[in-house]
């Protein structure tokens, strides 16, 4: 086996024995990024250079003695909206082509700490509004397991670059499914912490009240050894919660014997595939045999998921999207003769259609007249949904659904038809509406192209819902399928 | 919602959004859509329902009121598509 086929945690053990260097997993990892992302198309820039240099430098660090970490010498790929200090963040919108961070982001200045090496900054939706990474302003990235379809997105660059072996560990971002929902359509893991649980600090805002930093992996060690990494408390971040991080993982344990598990009713119905079905329900009964004990459950307000987030997602969105007005930094129109036209050419020519469909849409919700019939209607929606998963949570310990409706779609399939889009997120939708953690791993595949399991746990229960999909994985073997390239 | 034209014009100007004639009219088309699909939460009853900004209870955090540096100032401008002595440069904004 070639090393960049490895996992972290399998990279960490031949570290420790010094059967392999930095270098080496680096080199690796590069050459697989020569060979194969000419068809992937998963980075928006790779470090070269910087990489085998840092490589070379943690190499003498482990010569002279110093202790590593879980991350030391790993290549990890940072999703391209994530602040990397010298290094272009362009979101994958034209407006930030520039844009030079003077500044990392908190986890990113964590990993590199943990001497993680930074193997290059990956495509996504412009700034992250969308689900199949085809909203980019420079590339289309393609799902591995099938290079016609798309990786999902937001975070299709990262999703794309682990299920190709481009990358050991990648970082995403999720707002409504965005690590998710490509970890699922790749065959890969993804995890959205609870929100709080991981310091926003650097990444750049598209709604912040639902954005939230998380790992996107090979297998669910990999997630619990990420996680951890990248948690706590930042006093940059006012939002990041004061709890302590516990060592996610001691919670990889195989057993799901007398845990309460629930399957949402509302997403095994209509408008998800048979085949989804299928393997959701076999997934069901796998907990089953394993000791769980399974219920169906109703969640009747699932289906105003997609509705409430796309007013309060793009209200946000819209306040947030301001900061892009050609004064501070990226992109300033040529044809800016005063403040009014510097502001409207700047933005007519920086931002791409959704992302501008989305400005114009959160701003109808929050203009005078129609907030309190959109914006604040949706608010309240928003406890009627968070108070839907207290009451499935007062009985179950964790809810099972399909990460997505469908296996990954064709690529140019969706990109006329935004609400047919948006509804590819309503699986994982309500989940950030109410602030909770959840996780998504591969559990099989139709027509070759992977299907996602999604587990659902109660806020802060990262340790639970990791249990759950390690005790799954440890007795399947989806995650062990790569993608043919 | 029937979004008209006017409505984009509208909206445009409170997000000072410029945009060509040809997006505008498919933003009144695809914006009358997203948001008749959007009124379907007007089914629930919220009558008795606090609105939710946060789902995680946040509360506000304070800090020493003291200066600590907050990096270089050169690289932070360094960005700026017009500077000017070490501060932002924009049109004119006053005869």
């Amino acid at each position: 086996m070639e090393l960049f086929e490895l996992t972290a945690h399998e990279l960490h053990a031949k570290l420790d024995r010094k059967e392999t260097s930095a270098e080496e997993i680096t080199k690796s990892v590069l050459t697989r990024i020569s060979k194969v992302e000419n068809s992937v198309s998963a980075f928006m820039s790779i470090n070269i250079d910087e990489a085998l240099a840092k490589a070379r430098d943690i190499d003498g660090q482990i010569a002279s003695g110093k202790p590593i970490t879980q991350l030391t010498g790993i290549p990890i790929a940072i999703k391209d909206n994530l602040c990397t200090k010298g290094a272009i963040t362009t979101a994958s919108s034209k407006i930030l082509q520039n844009y030079i961070p003077p500044y990392n982001a908190t986890v990113v200045e964590k990993i590199l700490q943990a001497g993680a090496i930074s193997i290059g900054k990956t495509n996504l939706d412009e700034f992250a509004m969308g689900s199949s990474t085809e909203n980019s302003a420079y590339k289309v990235t393609k799902n591995p397991w099938n290079l016609k379809t798309v990786p999902g997105g937001s975070s299709g660059g990262s999703a794309a670059s682990i299920a190709a072996d481009e990358a050991i560990l990648a970082f995403g971002s999720d707002t409504g499914g965005s690590i998710r929902q490509p970890a699922s359509f790749c065959g890969v893991v993804g995890l959205k912490p609870t929100y709080g649980r991981v310091s926003r600090y650097g990444l750049i805002a598209f709604a912040s009240s639902l954005d939230q930093i998380g790992p996107i992996t090979k297998d669910v060690t990999d997630a619990a050894i990420f996680l951890t990494a990248m948690a706590g408390h930042d006093p940059k971040d006012s939002t990041s919660v004061e709890l302590p991080v516990p060592d996610y993982r001691r919670s990889l344990i195989d057993d799901v014997k007398g845990l309460k598990i629930g399957i949402v009713k509302e997403l095994l119905g209509k408008g998800i595939d048979e085949a989804v079905k299928r393997s959701i329900t076999e997934a069901a009964d796998l907990l089953k045999k394993l000791g769980a004990k399974i219920e169906e459950i109703s969640m009747p307000t699932f289906e105003y998921g997609v509705p409430t987030y796309y007013l309060l997602a793009t209200a946000e969105a819209s306040s947030n999207l301001e900061r892009y007005d050609g004064v501070k930094y990226g992109h300033r129109s040529k044809e800016a003769d005063d403040l009014l036209s510097m502001y409207y050419n700047t933005r007519r020519e920086g931002f791409g259609p959704e992302v501008k469909r989305r400005i114009m849409l959160g701003t109808y919700a929050l203009s005078a007249g129609y907030y309190d019939a959109y914006y604040l209607k949706a608010q309240k929606v928003r406890t009627l949904i968070k108070q839907d998963f207290d009451k499935a949570f007062a009985k179950f310990d964790v809810l099972i659904s399909p990460t997505s409706p469908t296996v990954a779609f064709k690529i140019g399939e969706k990109v006329d038809d935004p609400l047919s889009m948006y509804l590819s997120d309503i699986a994982t939708i309500p989940v950030n509406l109410a602030g909770i953690p959840a996780i998504s791993i591969p559990c099989g595949f139709d027509n070759g192209l992977p299907v996602g399991l999604q587990i659902i746990g109660k806020a802060f229960s990262e340790e639970t819902i990791l249990r759950v999909a390690y005790t799954y994985e440890q007795n399947t073997e989806w995650h062990k399928q790569r993608a043919k390239l | 919602m029937k979004v008209t034209q006017k409505d984009v014009d509208h909206v445009a100007k409170l997000a000072r959004l410029g945009m060509t004639d040809e997006e505008k009219d498919r933003f009144t088309k695809q914006l009358s859509r997203i948001l008749e699909y959007a009124e379907t939460i007007n089914k629930l009853d919220t009558k008795n329902v606090s609105p939710t900004s946060h789902a995680i209870p946040m509360k506000n955090v304070f800090r020493e009121d003291k200066t600590i540096p907050c990096g270089n100032m050169g690289d932070i401008v360094a960005n700026a598509p017009s500077a000017e002595n070490n501060m932002f440069a924009v049109p004119k904004i006053m005869e």
